[in-house]
């Protein structure tokens, strides 16, 4: 494999996150994923993820989107505090 | 200091809780129901003379030196054969004894030849020794007439002699001073397990032969050395020993080689080292060793060593040698001048797994409070993070169960992913030895290795699975236990969540989990996975070990915890015997790991965002951490090559060699402005670096590892650092100059630092390893002399976590461009990357990567045993010769990465596990073809690697 950038790098990391957590059952899988993500991702890497997700998050899967929203707006509320 | 003498109790001790007393010359001593006469009396403080026993192997009675007068008994037992019994009255000593010991003596002179003075023996001849001790003053018989001594007998050749074996690179074999003692061959069997050795002929014409009278080398011997341990002559001896003499002092210290941590005694002449020997109270070894550790300590004192710092602009430049302090100023200035125009997060640094926990502790305290940021990481992204996250998931702790001693209690073992017999060799003979006893085995693995069938082993089921099917066989196994009953449930409603249980068990029970189910995705036979999960679940003590075939997966994680829920679903866990055991690859994984080294926790295993923890680092190291977590290795090599992280520091650790997708990591080296290098050798990432830190060996420092099974161990200083400075020292020089002070004078004052913040290490000092010496950690309040066995009570989590592991491909997939599997792994005489162990004469049983091939894909490819072949993947290719083997199963292809010039990892990709990013090494889809000679990138990476290791000759100033 040979990711063309670390964009994409993060978008398949991410839905890698998500495909385990879609099997813990449907209550945690969004829990589970903004866990993860916000647990091991350092600062940069969210950077990017963000600004893929507000430019639409192509190639992320349903469940992993809305994870990365949460965390964005997470984020954001906690910067306005 | 002074030579450790190790007492040698002639047979090995009794495990028996029944006491018994006796009486042996007038003295009365109670031992335990079992002991051999001769050990009760050395245990009283009587060496009864012996020449066949010693205390590593069964008594053999073969000698008929350590006769004794039993009263009330008829004839003279042997007193290592004969056990104890209640009210026995034993003599040692009599008139009789004398006269039969001395006429045994005689014999054994009359055949052994009188070079004393100059044989390599003299001063540690166990026969010597005996002579002396039974009054030997003449030999009746003479030393002619028929013998093995002599080459020529009265001018005629003599076909008793044998010339000396120096064909194995460490030791000699010289027939002539054999006494048929058969130490060595019990040795090889029942310590190491190989069965190399054997007594071929018999009476007069009895001789060890390896193998069917081959050499040492040409034979199935691996070296270890136990024969050579065992041997009371000059027999088998050290090559050192031979050239440099007997030594006169001794220090006891911990192998820097694999994750079982042997103890040796490294016995020294001055500053020259003569030999390691294992060292008997070593915990982890018990008195064994394997050909790494026992006798690959020559890189220490290689020529290639780099001892003298060095720096250059650009990587084009050669080296420049330097002072110290001119190092240390070049770096920080621009690792500082990096981090005021990239930004502070630009800059990391990687810890090493062979470096001690004093010093990997350092590195991460100069990253997190000295650069400011959370970028550290270490070698175990590559091997066991996973390890650390499914066990901490649900166990609640990131580390082994057991402790080696546990296997001896083992009713059916389990090894997944793992190669115990060439990558953590001394356990795999400690476990051989179990599975001799009687103990049941179980191999998962996708090749047919030495555990599966070798010398009086075999496995009762071998699972061949198709490389990258590890979950869906565990969740098959799981599926067996659930369906058919299996599950111990009084232990999981007492330890674990019980509605978490529920959900997994309902998920493992699906149809689709079943062993028929997924054997077309594994190619495993459904029924011997159901006998194996039958004899796992209700076998008695069930263990599993599992090493970087469970780990380094893109479902790793997932595996690991697929393999902690078999345990808890079983009950296997909390006791000796059982267990969850992860082999760990280098020296000192677990210490580095313990210590801090990922970028997400500090040490002790505790997030860096957790205020309440920040805070107790805060006010130790008086600077403000950053609280979000910093970049793994993959990210750092991403965010090099995206021009935001620009500087790296690396202690002990070939990232360009060892590390997949090689030509992304050298884009990502290459983009770097500052590579700072830490290491004994200019390895494969030397080639790219600007600053070379020379380090010292494991020999020059003092410190601790932690090895597999958390035991704390120390590394002791035997010679000063060749290169002037231990590498704690070196780290503590860089960052002074970089304006971070850390003040100690001693490793032990880290130790009491790392104490005093970690509150599973806070019993642990030096105090405490010489009086104990070693500890498994947790060691505190609540253990304060460690914890051998973890979960006793109970989870360290509270209740043992269940998840659900449902099985997902990696999409690493073969395809008409790529129709093979390819797999990696380790073999027993190299090492790693092989920095070291290619330093030493090891290089005689591998001298170079090898691709294992099965007959039928060869044939198809009309590929020829040796044949240069040429190996691609989607990532890279690169050429080696072929092995063609049934080790492997037809569409799967193996091979080490123990040498540069191959670079496997040129091959492997950058897939890795969904939660740790640790690289997918053990799946890659590949085509392999004829090839006439190295690949033109082969090439061109040597050129690189030569132009780049050029240093500049000093130029003398004219007078």
């Amino acid at each position: 494999m040979s990711h063309s950038s670390t964009h994409d790098r993060l978008v398949y990391m991410a839905n890698q996150i998500g495909k385990f957590f879609q099997s813990q059952g449907r209550d945690k899988e969004v829990a589970g994923v903004a866990e993860h993500i916000k647990k091991f991702w350092d600062p940069r890497m969210l950077k990017t993820i963000y600004a893929h997700h507000d430019a639409g998050g192509e190639g992320l899967d349903p469940a992993v989107k809305d994870a990365i929203g949460k965390l964005k707006d997470a984020a954001v509320a906690k910067e306005k505090a | 200091m002074s030579l450790i003498h190790e007492t040698d109790y002639g047979t090995p001790l009794s495990k028996s809780e029944k006491m018994v007393t006796l009486t042996i010359d007038g003295q009365s001593i109670t031992v335990p129901e079992g002991t051999s006469i001769m050990r009760a009396a050395m245990e009283a403080g009587t060496q009864i003379p012996k020449l066949c026993a010693t205390d590593m192997v069964d008594a053999f009675g073969s000698c008929r030196l350590c006769l004794v007068e039993v009263e009330g008994r008829a004839g003279t037992p042997a007193s290592c054969t004969t056990p104890v019994a209640a009210g026995l009255v034993v003599h040692t000593q009599t008139e009789r004894l004398k006269k039969l010991r001395k006429g045994v003596m005689e014999l054994y002179i009359s055949d052994h030849p009188l070079d004393c003075l100059t044989c390599a023996a003299n001063g540690d001849c166990e026969l010597q020794d005996m002579a002396g001790a039974v009054g030997l003053r003449d030999v009746r018989y003479g030393n002619q007439g028929e013998n093995h001594v002599f080459a020529d007998a009265c001018g005629e050749a003599n076909p008793a002699w044998l010339p000396k074996d120096e064909s194995n690179p460490y030791f000699t074999y010289d027939p002539s001073k054999c006494i048929v003692c058969s130490r060595c061959v019990r040795a090889c069997e029942e310590v190491q397990g190989t069965f190399a050795l054997t007594i071929s002929g018999r009476g007069f014409d009895s001789r060890v032969s390896p193998g069917m009278s081959e050499s040492f080398l040409g034979s199935e011997c691996v070296s270890c050395g136990a024969c050579v341990q065992a041997c009371p002559t000059a027999t088998l001896t050290e090559k050192s020993v031979i050239e440099i003499g007997q030594p006169e002092h001794s220090a006891v210290t911990t192998c820097a080689y694999c994750g079982v941590g042997c103890t040796f005694k490294a016995e020294m002449r001055g500053e020259e080292i003569v030999r390691m020997v294992p060292y008997k109270d070593g915990k982890a070894n018990r008195g064994h060793s394997c050909v790494k550790g026992r006798f690959a300590y020559g890189y220490a004192t290689h020529k290639e060593r780099i001892l003298k710092p060095m720096i250059r602009e650009t990587i084009d430049q050669p080296w420049r040698e330097v002072s110290y302090d001119e190092a240390f100023t070049f770096a920080a200035q621009k690792m500082r001048g990096i981090q005021a125009k990239y930004g502070r997060d630009s800059i990391g640094g990687i810890t090493s797994s062979r470096c001690t926990n004093e010093e990997t502790y350092l590195v991460q305290k100069l990253v997190r409070a000295g650069f400011g940021n959370n970028n550290v990481d270490t070698c175990a992204r590559v091997c066991h993070s996973p390890t650390g996250y499914g066990l901490a998931t649900t166990f609640g702790t990131s580390a082994g169960t057991q402790d080696f001693d546990s296997v001896e209690d083992s009713d059916v073992i389990m090894v997944i992913g793992a190669n115990p017999t060439d990558a953590h060799p001394v356990f795999g003979s400690r476990m051989k030895k179990r599975l001799r006893q009687g103990a049941k085995l179980i191999v998962v693995d996708p090749r047919k290795i030495d555990l599966v069938k070798s010398a009086h082993i075999k496995a009762d089921y071998h699972l061949p699975l198709l490389p990258g099917t590890n979950v869906a066989i565990l969740t098959a196994l799981a599926h067996v236990i659930v369906t058919e009953g299996l599950v111990n449930e009084t232990f999981v409603r007492e330890r674990c969540d019980w509605s978490e249980f529920q959900d997994w068990a309902e998920f493992v029970a699906l149809e689709k989990n079943s062993p028929e189910a997924i054997a077309s995705i594994s190619g495993v036979d459904p029924e011997a996975i159901r006998g194996a999960a039958r004899l796992y679940a209700k076998g008695g003590n069930g263990a599993i070990y599992y090493g970087l075939g469970v780990t380094e997966h893109s479902q790793g994680s997932t595996t690991v915890i697929a393999i902690a829920n078999l345990a808890m679903a079983t009950g296997n866990i909390g006791r000796r015997g059982v267990g969850v055991n992860p082999l760990r690859g280098q020296n000192n994984v677990q210490g580095s790991c313990d210590m801090g080294s990922f970028p997400h926790e500090l040490p002790g295993y505790r997030h860096i965002s957790g205020d309440a923890v920040r805070d107790q680092f805060e006010a130790m190291w008086n600077v403000k951490l950053n609280p979000e977590p910093g970049l793994r290795i993959p990210n750092m090599f991403d965010s090099a090559i995206d021009g935001t992280f620009k500087g790296l520091y690396v202690q002990g650790e070939d990232i360009l060699q060892s590390d997949p997708n090689t030509s992304h990591v050298v884009q990502a080296l290459s983009s770097m402005e500052c590579v700072i290098v830490q290491d004994l050798f200019l390895n494969e990432t030397a080639n790219y670096a600007h600053v070379f830190l020379p380090g010292s060996t494991f020999l020059e420092k003092d410190g601790t590892f932690t090895n597999a099974e958390r035991r704390i161990q120390r590394v002791r200083k035997v010679m000063t650092p060749r290169n002037g400075l231990a590498d704690w020292e070196v780290t503590i020089g860089l960052a002074k100059a970089m304006g971070f002070e850390m003040t100690y004078n001693h490793p032990s004052e880290i130790m009491d630092e790392i104490a005093a913040l970690t509150p599973t290490f806070t019993g642990v000092s030096y105090q405490k390893l010489e009086e104990m010496g070693s500890v498994q950690w947790p060691c505190n309040e609540k253990y304060p002399e460690g914890s051998p066995i973890m979960h006793v009570d109970g989870f360290v989590r509270g209740k043992g976590k269940f998840v659900v592991t449902e099985y997902v491909a990696t999409d690493e997939r073969t395809g008409p461009r790529f129709p093979l599997l390819l797999t990696t792994g380790r073999i027993l005489s190299q090492y790693n990357v092989g920095a070291q162990t290619r330093r030493t004469d090891n290089v005689v049983w591998h001298g170079e990567d090898v691709l294992e091939i099965h007959p039928h894909d060869a044939e198809q490819r009309g590929i020829r045993d040796g044949d240069w072949v040429r190996l691609t993947s989607r990532a890279g290719e690169t050429t080696l010769h072929a092995l063609i083997s049934e080790r492997v199963a037809p569409g799967v292809v193996y091979t080490t990465f123990h040498h540069p010039l191959t670079q496997a990892n040129v091959i492997t990709t950058d897939y890795s596990d969904w939660a740790t990013n640790c690289p997918e090494y053990k799946v890659t889809a590949v085509q392999v073809s004829q090839s006439n000679g190295p690949s033109d990138w082969q090439k061109a990476y040597d050129e690189q690697a030569r132009n780049s290791r050029r240093i500049a000759p000093i130029v003398e100033a004219a007078e």
